[in-house]
């Protein structure tokens, strides 16, 4: 249980625009397999800034980033791609579910691109993930005619359908009430318990971060527990 | 399968938004079918302009030209052998208008792989007479097969047969000015006198229309033997050959070979009718500016179309590249946004542009110099739907390229931060 999924070394990060400020400094840390951990800090502390480093979509950092013990590049846009497609899953404070497509389409597009299984398994195995997050009824619903809480866990069951080594997820109950807040955390907690799901969530909110597994506090752009 | 998922994509944004689709697909294809039914039409015309001069005009005329001999006697005198001479009030010659050897000269050039065909002419300044006036004219003795087979000379008789020529004795086609004035009509014997006095009755078996009012005005044809025996010479008297090529671009280079093979004077239609190659070069040239720039209104248009789909689109581009689909991928979506619509536009505009084409096609086109013609001339020439379809497609693909390349760009983070 102590392979190491993700790990940061040294990273630092500026902005420029308008002047150089130094968000992140000399973050150093390593999330092991299984880990539920939360990131927590005020707002402006750059824990989101970090997410984004540590999704690959941000590659204007110093350091270095591995995943999956593996380092990851910073110009090679194809490649980390396919790492996000493969080994990483989102799930943002907004859902960002396509409306042109049904619940299930939402779901199985980033499986479709792995193209590891036929679009028979994808479709199968998204039904599975839906069926853990007890939303298999919506699967033929347009993404747009489902409820907040609902669109929030079929975004759950995208970042899911790949298998990924670690879901990384921004403020992911920040937009909900509490009943779904509270929903959405059970799933990440039956996930990280059942599933061994490795999950890194980025949180302002306390009582959701006292519930997981370990807190990474923030401030001032430096990891300060 | 990559591929395939990428289309879907593609065809559920294009059906999600499909109003702004017909739109752009609308641009193309009314820019096509205008491409479509302008060229065919302008060419039509080009080809009946044309054919006005080409059908009727020999590519090689060989013949006598009345002109100064270039070999004067004085310089077949060896005595003056290497000197300048200066010769003064030299005279044009043409005392003989008729091909010399003219059977031998027929024989080789029929033989010539080049030729498409000739047919020989004789030319004959006559008198029309109509009571006391004396109308000024010329005939041609032709053969009225051949000058039908290879100069459409059937096309031009609006009544009788031209092969009366051969079946009548003494038979004549008058011009249908000619004939207007002679108030003769066919059945009619008319009276010519020749230069030489000598007179003649003829039967007149059919009308000719130029189209070309000074022509009809004075011309008009007879057998190759009617007029050897008016003007009273052998049967081997010929003034003209005229050939027809198989390919015209040959004609200049035909010509001048001729010309020193059989020491005649050979003139090549492009020479004879430059004017004509300039014109219908020009109008091809405006009716081509004109459908491409149609096409790239339309590019535009498509353009547009997709920058306003990529703002709109914005969420999904993010997600998509967040979930693991690379800027090219996003490219292609947009690309293949792009050439469906230059492709579904596109053939629809190929329909409609054959469609407005046939309508054209229908429309009456009555002209007194056109005999031959009774709606506007439309050319259906497979190149143009075929350069209609590629053009389409490129300017699709380049309005495409420029919003896809942009969508690829976008940077997800912006856009999922920015909620």
């Amino acid at each position: 249980m102590n392979a190491k999924i993700l790990e940061a070394k040294n990273i630092n990060k500026f902005f420029h625009d308008p002047i150089r400020i130094q968000v992140l400094e000399n973050v150093n840390f390593s999330i092991n397999k299984g880990e539920f951990v939360s990131l927590t800090g005020k707002s402006g502390c750059g824990k989101s800034t970090l997410l984004y480093v540590l999704s690959t979509m941000d590659t204007d950092y110093e350091g270095s980033l591995l995943i999956d013990g593996q380092l990851m590049p910073k110009k090679n846009e194809s490649f980390l791609s396919k790492i996000r497609n493969e080994k990483i899953g989102f799930v943002f404070q907004f859902h960002y579910l396509l409306n042109e497509f049904n619940v299930l389409k939402n779901v199985m597009l980033p499986g479709l691109k792995l193209n590891k299984y036929t679009a028979e398994e994808v479709e199968y195995r998204a039904m599975e993930k839906l069926k853990i997050l007890g939303i298999d009824h919506l699967a033929l619903k347009k993404s747009n005619h489902v409820s907040g809480g609902e669109k929030q866990r079929v975004a759950i069951a995208r970042a899911l359908i790949n298998d990924p080594h670690i879901i990384m997820g921004d403020e992911p109950t920040g937009n909900l009430d509490k009943k779904n807040s509270d929903l959405v955390f059970e799933i990440f907690k039956q996930l990280a318990d059942e599933f061994q799901q490795t999950l890194l969530i980025v949180t302002h909110d306390p009582s959701f971060a006292a519930r997981t597994h370990r807190i990474i506090k923030m401030e001032d752009g430096k990891i300060i527990a | 399968m990559r591929r395939k998922l990428l289309i879907d994509i593609a065809q559920s944004l294009l059906l999600a938004r499909w109003k702004q689709t017909l739109v752009a697909a609308v641009g193309v294809t009314f820019s096509i079918t205008m491409f479509i039914a302008l060229l065919s039409f302008m060419s039509g015309m080009n080809d009946l302009l044309d054919g006005l001069i080409v059908n009727r005009v020999p590519h090689i005329r060989i013949y006598n030209d009345i002109k100064p001999t270039i070999k004067q006697p004085i310089k077949l005198d060896s005595n003056y052998f290497n000197a300048h001479h200066f010769i003064s009030s030299i005279k044009s010659d043409g005392t003989r208008l008729s091909i010399y050897n003219s059977k031998a000269i027929i024989e080789m050039i029929a033989k010539d792989k080049r030729v498409l065909g000739l047919s020989q002419k004789i030319g004959a300044q006559v008198f029309f007479n109509d009571g006391n006036i004396d109308i000024t004219g010329t005939i041609s003795g032709i053969n009225p097969m051949e000058e039908s087979r290879l100069f459409h000379f059937d096309e031009y008789i609006i009544n009788g047969k031209s092969q009366d020529l051969t079946n009548v004795n003494n038979s004549i086609i008058l011009g249908k000015g000619l004939s207007a004035k002679l108030l003769s009509n066919i059945g009619d014997v008319i009276q010519i006198t020749t230069s030489k006095g000598a007179r003649f009755q003829l039967k007149v078996v059919g009308i000719y229309q130029s189209g070309l009012r000074d022509i009809d005005n004075v011309q008009s044809f007879a057998s190759l033997s009617t007029v050897q025996k008016i003007i009273s010479q052998p049967s081997n008297y010929i003034t003209d050959i005229q050939i027809k090529l198989k390919d015209i671009k040959q004609a200049p280079m035909i010509a001048k070979e001729y010309q020193q093979l059989f020491e005649t004077d050979a003139e090549d239609i492009q020479t004879a009718n430059a004017q004509f190659e300039t014109g219908s070069s020009i109008r091809t040239l405006i009716s081509y500016s004109v459908g491409i720039t149609l096409l790239i209104v339309a590019g535009f248009g498509i353009y547009n179309i997709l920058n306003m789909m990529i703002f709109e689109k914005m969420d999904t581009i993010a997600i998509l590249k967040a979930t693991g689909f690379s800027g090219n991928d996003v490219k292609n979506v947009f690309m293949y946004i792009a050439i469906s619509i230059g492709i579904f536009g596109g053939l629809l505009g190929l329909l409609l542009g054959f469609g407005l084409s046939t309508v054209i096609d229908q429309i009456p086109f009555n002209t007194a110099a056109l005999p031959t013609i009774h709606t506007y001339p439309i050319n259906y020439n497979p190149k143009f739907y075929f350069i209609g379809i590629v053009f389409s497609f490129f300017t699709t693909y380049f309005a495409g390229w420029f919003p896809a390349r942009k969508a690829s760009k976008i940077d997800p983070v912006i856009i999922i931060r920015g909620k």
